[in-house]
């Protein structure tokens, strides 16, 4: 709207011509998919109804001048709103294949990342990923799985695939399951720029817009998230000062762009509570209250013991470390989170803090027995000294 | 592009595959009949036939030129191949779109292979 009006220097013309192109938009696009971009498509389509109308509706001099000024950046936009990034989005995270097949075929064809570094991103050799990504694309071929958006009414659930699939690398970048992190391909880096080129080309999917926010709110702390000796730095040790500003500040504004769409979903729970995150200057600072809230919101859309042991965790910053244990002990959230090392490592935390310090590193140990990951391990090591009795 | 959709279920399971004499089977085979005359009225509908049970099946290799045949299915299994289709469809999501709509998908699974165009240049 913005860039018509600049154009048309009259903000009736462009809101209706803006009106027009939408409608073209969504008759075009449910045929042939979204263009590249989106806006562009819709400026251009509009630019070409305003030069329409001008021509009926203006006379002489004025209408010269008007069409002068609209044939230049008309032009400009023509030429980049036909490649179809978005059907490439549903082609490559199409549910026919294997989730490390999407991811790989993502990073590939949308990410432009080679095969060997996918495969050090995923930390296997370069020829098991290439025959993963062979063997997926003959089955692209003689399955003839469609690279186009789908259809309207399978739209929603394809778009979880998608999201699924960022959500997927960025969390391999972001907590690696294994392997040390200087050899590993930046991942999360990749699974931003993705879901910052999903989050243009579905402007109008609240969801989309909420991942690359989570993403970035998330990406914010990474500096302060790893110390020198590449342990994980607990959230409340962190050095805030470490924490990218800048990254927060676009996190924030995409998270408001995708709240102002009115359509809730659990990404925009997810970036909210890690916003309100970012917001706490210090651990005091947190709004755990709130934070508690939006766990709760977000157990409606994921009802997983997951996401119920984190709202735990905000519960015990809360409300204690008496009213956490009760929630962790209820045999719903303990008994599928038996083999979960982090669900141990909460329940030990809350045990601590009660003093209850023989229980406490009786979970220390309970949670070191199913974690593999050695700095995990040395911190969850070093709170069990910390709980045992000192030696005599 | 040609699909086949194999049909697979619990022969054993009667909420799956009621008795032809029971009054549970008229609402499934209401069921093909509706999805027969959907695919055949889209032109999707290539063929497709039901099976008699895995009771009925033969198996049979030829080894050193000697054939061996042996009572049963190939494979025993929880789920067996009941019947199929070949639709013809211009993608997968076209496929899986009326793959979901073969009633057994909902008590069993449909496996859909795509049929290679040996006649293509």
């Amino acid at each position: 709207m913005a860039t018509l009006c600049r154009d048309l220097g009259d903000l009736d013309a462009a809101e209706d011509a803006a009106q027009e192109a939408a409608a073209a938009a969504l008759t075009r696009w449910l045929d042939d998919g979204i263009p590249d971009r989106p806006g562009a498509w819709i400026t251009t389509v509009a630019r070409r109804k305003a030069v329409d109308r001008i021509r009926r509706e203006r006379t002489g001099r004025e209408k010269t001048e008007l069409l002068a000024r609209l044939e230049e950046p008309l032009r400009e936009a023509t030429g980049s709103a036909t490649d179809d990034q978005l059907g490439l989005f549903f082609g490559c995270c199409h549910p026919a294949l294997n989730m490390e097949a999407q991811a790989a075929l993502t990073l590939r064809s949308l990410g432009g990342l080679t095969t060997a570094e996918i495969a050090r991103g995923f930390l296997v050799t370069e020829s098991t990923m290439a025959q993963r990504i062979v063997r997926a694309k003959r089955k692209i071929a003689a399955a003839a799985i469609p690279f186009r958006v789908p259809e309207e009414t399978e739209l929603f659930d394809r778009l979880g695939v998608v999201h699924h699939v960022l959500y997927l690398v960025f969390n391999e970048g972001t907590y690696p399951t294994s392997g040390p992190e200087t050899t590993r391909v930046d991942l999360a880096d990749e699974a931003i720029r993705l879901s910052e080129l999903l989050a243009t080309l579905m402007v109008d999917d609240a969801e989309s817009l909420a991942l690359h926010a989570l993403f970035l709110l998330i990406h914010a702390r990474r500096d302060a998230r790893i110390d020198a000796n590449e342990d994980p730095v607990l959230l409340r040790d962190q050095d805030r000062s470490r924490w990218d500003p800048d990254l927060i500040r676009r996190g924030q504004a995409q998270l408001d762009r995708a709240l102002r769409l009115d359509r809730p979903g659990p990404f925009q729970v997810e970036a909210a509570i890690q916003s309100l995150h970012d917001d706490a200057t210090t651990p005091a600072d947190t709004d755990w209250a709130q934070i508690a809230l939006l766990y709760g919101r977000l157990r409606q859309f994921r009802p997983t013991p997951i996401v119920a042991l984190n709202q735990a965790v905000a519960v015990g910053e809360h409300e204690g470390p008496a009213a956490a244990l009760s929630m962790l002990d209820d045999p719903s959230l303990s008994e599928p989170l038996t083999t979960y090392p982090h669900f141990h490592s909460t329940r030990a935390e809350m045990l601590r803090r009660l003093d209850r310090r023989a229980e406490a590193a009786e979970a220390y140990r309970a949670a070191l027995a199913t974690i593999e990951h050695p700095a995990d391990r040395r911190l969850l090591q070093r709170r069990l000294e910390e709980v045992s009795p000192e030696p005599p | 592009m040609k699909y086949a959709c194999l049909i697979y279920s619990d022969e054993t399971d009667p909420s799956a595959n009621p008795d032809p004499a029971s009054p549970e089977f008229a609402p499934i085979m209401a069921g093909y009949m509706a999805f027969g005359e959907e695919a055949g009225a889209a032109g999707v509908l290539v063929t497709g036939e039901p099976l008699e049970p895995t009771s009925t099946a033969t198996s049979l290799q030829v080894r050193d030129g000697e054939v061996i045949t042996t009572d049963g299915p190939f494979a025993e299994t929880k789920e067996h191949l009941g019947g199929f289709y070949i639709l013809d469809c211009d993608s997968l999501d076209e496929a899986m779109k009326w793959a979901a709509k073969i009633p057994h998908a909902s008590s069993g699974t449909i496996e859909i292979r795509p049929v290679p165009d040996f006649s293509a240049p």
